[in-house]
Parts: C-alpha cells; sequence; structure tokens
C-alpha cells in the first residue's frame, strides 16, 4: 500500500533504462514530459501477454482470447478507477491524449459545433490541442478564440466574461503545460463554461502524471491521457468522458468491434465505449498502461507529489541562481509542476543540450509543440528539464554542474 | 572542456561567427531569395544573393538559430562572394561530404574556414543544422535557374 516517503533509489532499480553510461557518464533522464522510462511490471506485463495470452480481443470463443479480453477490460477498469470514472465504460481506450482530444474535436464537435459558436483554447496548449479545434473551425465556421498569458505563463481570467459567452460551445484546455509546467485552474473555468451550456474537454497528458485526478471533483466533461507519460507503453492512452456524453455521440471512426448489426446501407453502433474503438485494439498497450497504473498506485501517487515538488524546489533553486538564467513559468510552485523551462544567456538551446548530452544529461530543447507559448515571449526555444518520480536531488546537482559547463563554452 | 568531441564541435571559431555573424542583414538589390526553416527546432534562415553573370556578386542572409547553423551559414557567405555558380555548387558538394564524414573533405583545403565544422559530422542530429544554409543555397542556385531559363 502507499507508503509515506518515497525512496528515488529504490524506485530507480524498477526501471532498465536509468541504469546505463550514456557518452560515458551516468544517464540523467530529464526528458519526462516528452516520455517516461518504464518500471520492469509494465515491461513485465507486455512481455507475459505476448508470451503467453497473444489473441484478438472480444470476438474469440477459445482460451487465449478470453484471457486477452479479461486483461484487456481489467486494465480498463484500472485506469477507469485512478481517474475517478464512474465506472470503466467511461473510459475510451485511444492511441494517446492526440487522438483522444481529435475524437472529441470530430465526434462530438461536427454534430454539436456550427457557424458562429465560439471555441475556447489558451496560448498555453500543445498543438495537440490547437490543431483538432482549429480543423474543427475551419469546417463548421466556428471562431477560435484564446485565453492569453501573463509574463510568468499563466492564463489571464480578467475578462472571463468576454472569453466565455453564450455562443461558447467548447473550452479546451491543458490541465498542466508541457512547455512551461503552469497548473491551471481547470475547476475555476470548467464551473464558468458550465454556466453557459460548454462542453469541458482537458488535456491532461500531462496532468494526469504529477497530480492524483479525479475528474468528478474537477467537473469536467471529458479528461485525455497517455500511458507512455506516466509508466506505460507508447501508442495508448485513453479518453474519460461522462458515459451520457459518450452515448450522446456519433461514431469517431467506423469499422470492426464499434458495431452492433452491419446493413447494407446503414448499421447500428455498439455500446460504449467500444461504439469509439474501431478496429483490433492497442491491446498490449492497455495492458500495460494498467500495469503503470498498478505500479503508480503501488508507489502512491501522495508521495510521488510530494517528491515531485521537493526536486522542483531544489531544481528552481539551484538552476534559478546560475548566472544568466532565465526560467519560464509561473514563480510559485503551487503553479508549477515538474517543468524547468529555460534559457541561458546567448547559447542557443540546441546547444545547451548538445553539451548536456556529453555529460549524460538528457534534456528537451526546441519549442515542445507549444509555439504559441515560444511566440509569447519572443524567443524560438527553450531547454526544457523535466522530472519524474524516479529523480534526485543529485540529477539537479548534475544538470547544474553540466549548465556549469555550458556557460564555459559560451562565456 | 573535457570531453573530446565537444571540443572539437565548440571551434573558438564557431563561436565567434555565431556572436559576430558576417554579411548578416538585408541585401537590398538581391536577385533571388530563399527562405529556409527547419520547424523541428527553429532554425531558420532567409538567404539573399545578387546573382550576375553565372556569378554570386553578392550574399547575405538574415536568420536566427543555434551557434551550430548560424556560424556555418556566416562562413558560408564569406566564401560565396564573386563565386562561380558552379563553384558555388562544388562547394556545397564538399561541404555535404564533410559533414557525413568523409575524409578527404577534412583534408580539403578549399572548404577553408569551414573545415572548422568538421566535428559536426559527429554528432547526428546536429549535422542538419550546418547543413541549413547550403541547402538554402543549392535552392536558391535552382531558383535562379528556373527563372533565367523562362
Amino acid at each position: 500500500m502507499t507508503t509515506s516517503r518515497l525512496d528515488p533509489i529504490e524506485i530507480r532499480r524498477e526501471f532498465p533504462t536509468l541504469d546505463q553510461l550514456v557518452n560515458g557518464k551516468p544517464l540523467i533522464y530529464l526528458d519526462n514530459a516528452a516520455t517516461s522510462q518504464k518500471p520492469r511490471a509494465v515491461i513485465a506485463a507486455l512481455k507475459a501477454y505476448y508470451e503467453q495470452d497473444n489473441a484478438n480481443v472480444h470476438r474469440g470463443i477459445h482460451e487465449l482470447s478470453r484471457r486477452a479480453t479479461v486483461a484487456y477490460e481489467d486494465a480498463r477498469g484500472k485506469v477507469a478507477a485512478w481517474v475517478g470514472a464512474a465506472e470503466p465504460a467511461e473510459i475510451v481506450w485511444t492511441s494517446g491524449t492526440t487522438e483522444a482530444i481529435n475524437l472529441i474535436a470530430t465526434a462530438w464537435g461536427s454534430d454539436n459545433v456550427g457557424e458562429g459558436d465560439e471555441i475556447l483554447i489558451s496560448v498555453l496548449e500543445h498543438h495537440s490541442n490547437i490543431i483538432p479545434w482549429q480543423l474543427l473551425a475551419m469546417r463548421t465556421g466556428a471562431t477560435l478564440k484564446y485565453i492569453e498569458i501573463d509574463d510568468q505563463g499563466r492564463w489571464i481570467l480578467d475578462d472571463i466574461d468576454s472569453l466565455i459567452t453564450a455562443r461558447t460551445k467548447v473550452v479546451a484546455i491543458s490541465h498542466v503545460s508541457n512547455a512551461l509546467g503552469t497548473v491551471n485552474p481547470v475547476k475555476e473555468i470548467a464551473s464558468a463554461a458550465h454556466d453557459v451550456g460548454a462542453l469541458v474537454m482537458v488535456d491532461g497528458a500531462q496532468g494526469a502524471v504529477h497530480t492524483k485526478i479525479d475528474v468528478q471533483d474537477l467537473g469536467v466533461d471529458c479528461y485525455a491521457f497517455s500511458g507512455h507519460k506516466m509508466c506505460g507503453p507508447t501508442g495508448i492512452g485513453a479518453l474519460w468522458a461522462r458515459k451520457d456524453l459518450l452515448e450522446s455521440m456519433g461514431p469517431y471512426q467506423g469499422g470492426g468491434e464499434m458495431i452492433h448489426f452491419v446493413d447494407r446501407q446503414e448499421s447500428t453502433w455498439a455500446e460504449v465505449p467500444h461504439k469509439f474503438e474501431a478496429g483490433t485494439p492497442n491491446i498490449a498497450g492497455a495492458i500495460g498502461m494498467g500495469a503503470a497504473v498498478d505500479f503508480l498506485a503501488d508507489v502512491g501517487m501522495d508521495a510521488i507529489v510530494e517528491h515531485e515538488r521537493d526536486i522542483m524546489e531544489y531544481a528552481m533553486q539551484r538552476v534559478g541562481a546560475i548566472d544568466g538564467i532565465r526560467i519560464y513559468g509561473p514563480e510559485s510552485l503551487d503553479e508549477h509542476s515538474a517543468v524547468v523551462s529555460f534559457t541561458l544567456g546567448d547559447a542557443h538551446p540546441h546547444d545547451i543540450s548538445t553539451i548536456l548530452d556529453s555529460e549524460g544529461i538528457a534534456v528537451r530543447a526546441g519549442h515542445h509543440c507549444a509555439q504559441l507559448v515560444m511566440k509569447h515571449y519572443g524567443i524560438a526555444a527553450t531547454a526544457r528539464a523535466s522530472i519524474y518520480l524516479y529523480n534526485t536531488r543529485d540529477d539537479i546537482d548534475a544538470l547544474v554542474e553540466g549548465l556549469g559547463k555550458v556557460r564555459e563554452i559560451f562565456a | 572542456m573535457d570531453t573530446p568531441q565537444l571540443s572539437s564541435l565548440y571551434q573558438q571559431l564557431i563561436l565567434e561567427h555565431y556572436r559576430s555573424p558576417r554579411n548578416k542583414g538585408e541585401l537590398d538589390d538581391k536577385t533571388v531569395e530563399i527562405h529556409m526553416a527547419n520547424p523541428v527546432c527553429g532554425d531558420e534562415i532567409r538567404l539573399q544573393l545578387r546573382i550576375e553573370d553565372d556569378q554570386i556578386a553578392e550574399a547575405k542572409f538574415v536568420g536566427q538559430g543555434c551557434s551550430i547553423s548560424q556560424a556555418a551559414i556566416s562562413m558560408m557567405t564569406t566564401m560565396l562572394q564573386g563565386r562561380s555558380l558552379d563553384d558555388a555548387h562544388a562547394l556545397a558538394q564538399r561541404f555535404t561530404e564533410l559533414m557525413h564524414g568523409d575524409e578527404d573533405a577534412a583534408k580539403d583545403k578549399a572548404l577553408g574556414q569551414l573545415r572548422a565544422l568538421q566535428g559536426v559530422s559527429k554528432f547526428p542530429v546536429r549535422i542538419k543544422c550546418a547543413l541549413i544554409g547550403f541547402d538554402a543555397l543549392q535552392e536558391a542556385m535552382k531558383k535562379h535557374a528556373e527563372e533565367t531559363t523562362d
């Protein structure tokens, strides 16, 4: 069960990739906002499925198909419980957060958004929560509006009445910004959106990783998240949505699995969630994501949050003290999670990343699929160190030392 | 700088060109311009050439990006002034060979200062940074050829 404190040294032993030298130095992995490393339990679950139970789900009468179906649906139940869904049927498997957002923008959007309607997103969004809405706006003639951000990368909601109007049909926002780490006041905006009857869709790709999610408490309608950022495999993710909402929506993609009866000219659809799961799903991925949730539950989300907060406090203080550094995002850690996005003097972020890589330190450099955020600050890129449960204060010390090397070269 | 590869990458000459790029600015009487960007990393260049009688009379650029991309473009422009198109094409090819680890190219004095970029070939993910300027040059010469044969 949940332990009160997390021992990162013990945790690290569960992650085989972390135990290696890169460019002759012990790997310091600080690119977790891009993807997390995988614990043995997840790798073992994938291996066990492929070695023992591999079969297609739902349609087989034979033993392996039964086992695969049970494991696949069990995983759905685990993920449902993890986010506080009312029932497993509220979880639709997708290939990731991106597909989950596209599903809502397409299947819900085409029936509920029309010319003159408004879609509200924010400047902070990852491209995966911008482009599906741009496409919907172009298809329907709706207007795409943006919540602006302040200097610290926080939403400016002073004028919320002009942002959310009687014409607003959907508010689609990220829970936590991948580029800056800003934790957004999702609850507040959800309540304002519901006052005008708008749908609230949350991009939880980062949020589900660094906070304990309770979709009921958040008061939103849909929450999308990915397996690979929370210790699970790539290519699997989930859309949580209220069951009545899912039932009100038409299908997303057509194919096997999503139908009930098929006739020559028209067909009827399977019950939710299967209505939205055309084709053979990522069975192994779903099972792996279920194993990831088990692993995280075993460590304890409270312990993870507390540990990350400690590392972030240390990182903000140590990195922030470097001469010539600028850290983007909120100053207060109450509004800032897991990401240190920065520039250093006139060293380009790609040069920073190359120099750190030569020290075995993995960070990301670029626009982080958030070009609107970069434009807001008038920069092309930042370097981003992002932490997770297995990172230590020693990792931050190594980062700070590596940044010293950057300063030496670009002195 | 205790890592040998890193010191070969960040040569003083490269950092110097990064800080004080040559031929940076708008070329008012350009005859051809190519905009090239690497959306993955944000490297961006507008290369402007004035081509007269199959010669590059003048080359300038406007751009932003990492030290490798900006230094490579800066060095390239210093070598393009007054060069024939055939020569410029040969230079672009030779430099591309250098980036792909060709040892003969590394010894070729014709590459001049650009040889300082040899270390980039050991950093596969950075090769595209060094090549963006020459890629723009090839496109610019292609565009010039298309426009003049019309």
